[in-house]
């Protein structure tokens, strides 16, 4: 009997695509607009799904206040107003797009989720 | 001339959905549980004069187009069906005191969703049932498939 709940999180940040191993030019053309050096933001909106049994004493497939607890710490206080080039470490080397993003805040909340034994 | 095929018909899958809203009341609270422990676990949802929530139901049947119409049913039957079999039950109601399944399982969105498709499942009639979508928030929802 899985059940998936979802939650979802909203963030502004910063970002600048751009690969320093691809010359200015060809920085232009595959990044169109989004390698301005001056950067732009967006309002992301993320969605957290977690899918397991539902626990009979509490009816709930994951503690919520775990989950609300576990965002905000691992990805709502590093990324919220935050430019993600610059001020988070995992995209001093990497391009901070939607792709990369999503990989790293998966990485991040599962890690911390299998961690606390309470999760999904 | 040979008549053009009017819609495209056979094996392939669509899958069609129905948005519904209904709108009741719960609390979450375990009879085993002492209440430090409930109000830990629970917070301000253990209020045992409850609370309530405009819930949004999104179910999703699955079936083949019937050739003669173009499509896999009639809609307005669903529609018909998740009235009688799920609003009447749950629209407009303490769902902790009034809904027998609720009696001794407490209804979050998780066991409301699995509920849903258990009153639903052997009524439809077209398609099958594949999924529930429940939205207790527009920030929070559930989706069973029922396995």
């Amino acid at each position: 009997m899985m059940v998936y709940l979802t939650r979802r999180y909203r963030f502004s940040a910063g970002h600048r695509l751009h690969n320093e191993a691809l010359s200015a030019e060809e920085n232009r053309r595959v990044y169109g607009k989004c390698n301005n050096p001056n950067g732009h933001g967006h309002n992301y909106v993320l969605e957290v799904t977690v899918a397991g049994p539902v626990d009979p004493s509490t009816g709930m497939v994951c503690d919520l206040t775990l989950l609300d607890g576990t965002v905000e710490r691992e990805v709502l206080e590093p990324f919220d107003h935050k430019n993600l080039n610059l001020d988070v470490e995992n995209f001093h080397q990497r391009v901070p797009t939607t792709e990369n993003l999503s990989v790293e805040i998966f990485d991040l909340l599962r890690k911390r989720l299998e961690d606390s034994g309470k999760g999904p | 001339m040979e008549r053009p095929e009017l819609f495209y018909a056979g094996a392939a899958m669509i899958y069609l959905t129905r948005r519904v809203e209904f709108s009741a009341s719960h609390y979450y609270h375990n009879p085993q549980w002492t209440a430090v422990e409930n109000q830990r676990v629970f917070g301000n949802c253990d209020n045992p004069h409850g609370h309530g929530h405009n819930y949004v139901l999104e179910v999703t049947v699955a079936g083949s187009i019937n050739p003669a119409t173009g499509m896999l049913g009639d809609s307005k039957e669903l529609k018909a069906r998740l009235e009688q079999e799920v609003l009447q039950v749950l629209d407009h109601k303490s769902l902790n005191h009034e809904v027998a399944a609720f009696a001794a399982k407490i209804p979050t969105s998780e066991n409301i969703a699995m509920e849903i498709w258990k009153l639903l499942a052997s009524k439809l009639t077209f398609g099958s049932l594949h999924q529930i979508r429940l939205y207790e928030t527009p920030d929070l929802f559930v989706d069973y498939f029922g396995e």
